[in-house]
């Protein structure tokens, strides 16, 4: 009747006399091959969340009871004392990873700044990628051992600042790269329009290319502060430990040694009491969801987009 | 060829001129990319420039307020006046010529930060010492766009739809009032709405501002420029070059080309 021919149905040609069937098989190859990957994707994506569930499950578990206020806010026990929490550990993280983030920010986006947009194809450039290419693979004890020959050696004590230090180089890569990475994905557009509006190279950096890169850097900035949380090996022989609070009545004390959840998990754990045992479990939960948050944290910066 | 001087020398003689371009000769790198195109800029009109791709227009327009220099490899031979001042001599900063010359792009590229903060990034960045939310409602309006986002300043630029993010660009550009508007292929990334939304606006805008405008679209360029220069490119040692090959009032380039080429290329002819 039509004149209007539709054109698959007129490539298709033969399929023209009859309805054809489009009815799922389920037990042909191809449908079969389908559904075998699919399901093999989904237990790969399973697989690949047991073991940080199974972590949190245990963590919880064993760690759970014992996390009470008390915990958090009192000085860790001596050898066969009850009682007692890792407060001046949780205290000494966030000093340190504070101070490390303060070396390492700056540095970082800074850094960044001048191999995204100064001179990204120059040797210096290619040089200092390469390094920081490198330092994110950099086994994390050795960067102990370089606040400890720079900053103990010389201070003649273990201190905050020499774990800050330690730190700081674990997350210095971090923060270069991703920094670089988000002021990359500001479009050659947008900086055109600065430019065309009268801005010096400086000023579009600033007004621009940086607020436009924002969350990026943001998200770089918390992976950084969440790995170096979490890190033991760097503060073994430059922050060490300490039984006591940083703070010492209003004077904050940096220049001794340090406590940090992640050695007093290591320290406590090793220990022959059942009480500090269970305190390691605690102070685990408490590094784990401190790390969770910053990261979800960092997933909601990284979203904030328009 | 020959009658591009006589045609441009008449032209500067007896017209407000703005900007006087001769260009000689532009290279990217070793690549001759445009010569020997003499093309003034009158005050108060829309100037409009047209050719096939790679002819040139855009090395142009973007040599007049040095966009061109960002790129690396640029190089320009030939001078640029602006208020009889040489845009190319060494002690000028390009900086501050952009100031006085805005530009518009083929992209609408609005910044990522609020409609209000668009439009007085160009007020800040001179250190606008009077009323800036005044100077801000008065651009948007010119821009035809106030009504559309009054109730939402704060709203990121980014969320307006692609017509109305280039008219954005458009306040934001002439908020500062520049005394000449360069708009490379302003409409290319908009509907035929949008469109004719611009082609509007840059009409009642030539009354306060001197516009050259880009385009690939020829119906537009008899739609809203007084003045015409029509490009070629021809192939070259280096590459493919660019040329002016006719520059004149619109209604007589369109209708009386003095040019074969010209013809050729309005009435859709190509050799």
């Amino acid at each position: 009747m039509s004149t209007v021919q539709h054109p698959v149905i007129e490539a298709m040609g033969v399929a023209r006399q009859q309805v054809p069937d489009l009815h799922r098989s389920s037990w042909e190859p191809r449908a079969l091959r389908n559904s075998l990957l699919t399901t093999g994707a989904w237990v790969a994506a399973i697989l690949a969340s047991v073991p940080l569930f199974s972590v949190l499950y245990m963590l919880i578990m064993r760690g759970g009871s014992r996390l009470t206020w008390e915990a958090l806010v009192d000085l860790p026990p001596a050898g066969f004392e009850m009682g007692g929490g890792f407060g001046n550990a949780i205290v000494g993280t966030v000093v340190m990873v504070g101070l490390a983030a303060l070396i390492a920010v700056p540095t970082g986006i800074v850094g960044a700044v001048s191999l995204a947009e100064l001179g990204p194809r120059s040797k210096l450039a290619e040089a200092v990628r390469f390094a920081a290419k490198t330092l994110t693979g950099l086994p994390s004890i050795l960067a102990g051992v370089f606040a400890y020959a720079s900053v103990v050696l010389l201070t003649g004590t273990y201190s905050a600042p020499a774990g800050a230090l330690a730190l700081s180089v674990l997350m210095l890569p971090t923060v270069i790269l991703t920094a670089e990475e988000a002021m990359k994905m500001v479009p050659r557009i947008t900086k055109d329009a600065a430019y065309g509006m009268g801005c010096t190279r400086s000023q579009v950096i600033w007004k621009v290319v940086l607020p436009t890169a924002l969350p990026g850097i943001l998200t770089g900035v918390m992976l950084a502060v969440a790995r170096a949380a979490g890190e033991t090996a760097p503060l073994l022989f430059t922050a060490l430990f300490s039984s006591y609070w940083l703070i010492d009545g209003v004077r904050i004390k940096l220049m001794q040694p340090t406590a940090s959840l992640a050695v007093l998990i290591y320290n406590f754990s090793g220990m022959p009491f059942e009480n500090q045992i269970e305190l390691a479990w605690a102070a685990s939960l408490v590094l784990v969801i401190l790390v969770l948050f910053i990261n979800v944290l960092s997933r909601l910066i990284g979203r904030r987009r328009v | 060829m020959t009658t591009i001087a006589t045609t441009n020398g008449r032209m500067t003689g007896m017209k407000d001129v703005v900007i006087d371009c001769h260009l000689k000769q532009v290279f990217y790198g070793q690549f001759l990319a445009v010569r020997d195109s003499d093309v003034p800029i009158e005050k108060g009109k829309i100037t409009g420039f047209i050719g096939p791709s790679g002819c040139g227009k855009s090395t142009v327009l973007r040599s007049l307020n040095r966009m061109n220099d960002l790129i690396q490899g640029f190089r320009f031979e030939g001078h640029v006046h602006f208020h009889g001042q040489d845009v190319y001599a060494r002690d000028v900063d390009p900086v501050v010529l952009r100031r006085y010359i805005g530009m518009v792009f083929q992209q609408p590229n609005p910044f990522q930060m609020s409609i209000f903060d668009n439009v007085a990034f160009g007020l800040k960045l001179n250190r606008y010492r009077g009323h800036v939310a005044d100077r801000v409602e008065q651009a948007l309006t010119r821009a035809a766009l106030w009504d559309e986002v009054k109730d939402k300043l704060k709203n990121n630029g980014l969320s307006l739809s692609g017509g109305q993010q280039q008219r954005l660009c458009i306040a934001r550009a002439i908020a500062t009032e520049p005394s000449v508007l360069l708009m490379d292929e302003p409409c290319s990334a908009l509907d035929p709405i949008a469109t004719r939304r611009v082609e509007e606006l840059m009409v009642q805008l030539k009354q306060k501002y001197t516009i050259a405008i880009v385009t690939h679209n020829m119906q537009q360029a008899m739609r809203v420029a007084d003045t015409t220069a029509f490009f070629s490119v021809e192939m070259s040692k280096g590459g493919r070059t660019g040329y002016l090959v006719e520059m004149g009032p619109t209604q007589q380039v369109f209708e009386n080309p003095q040019e074969k080429l010209t013809k050729d290329y309005i009435s859709g002819q190509f050799s």
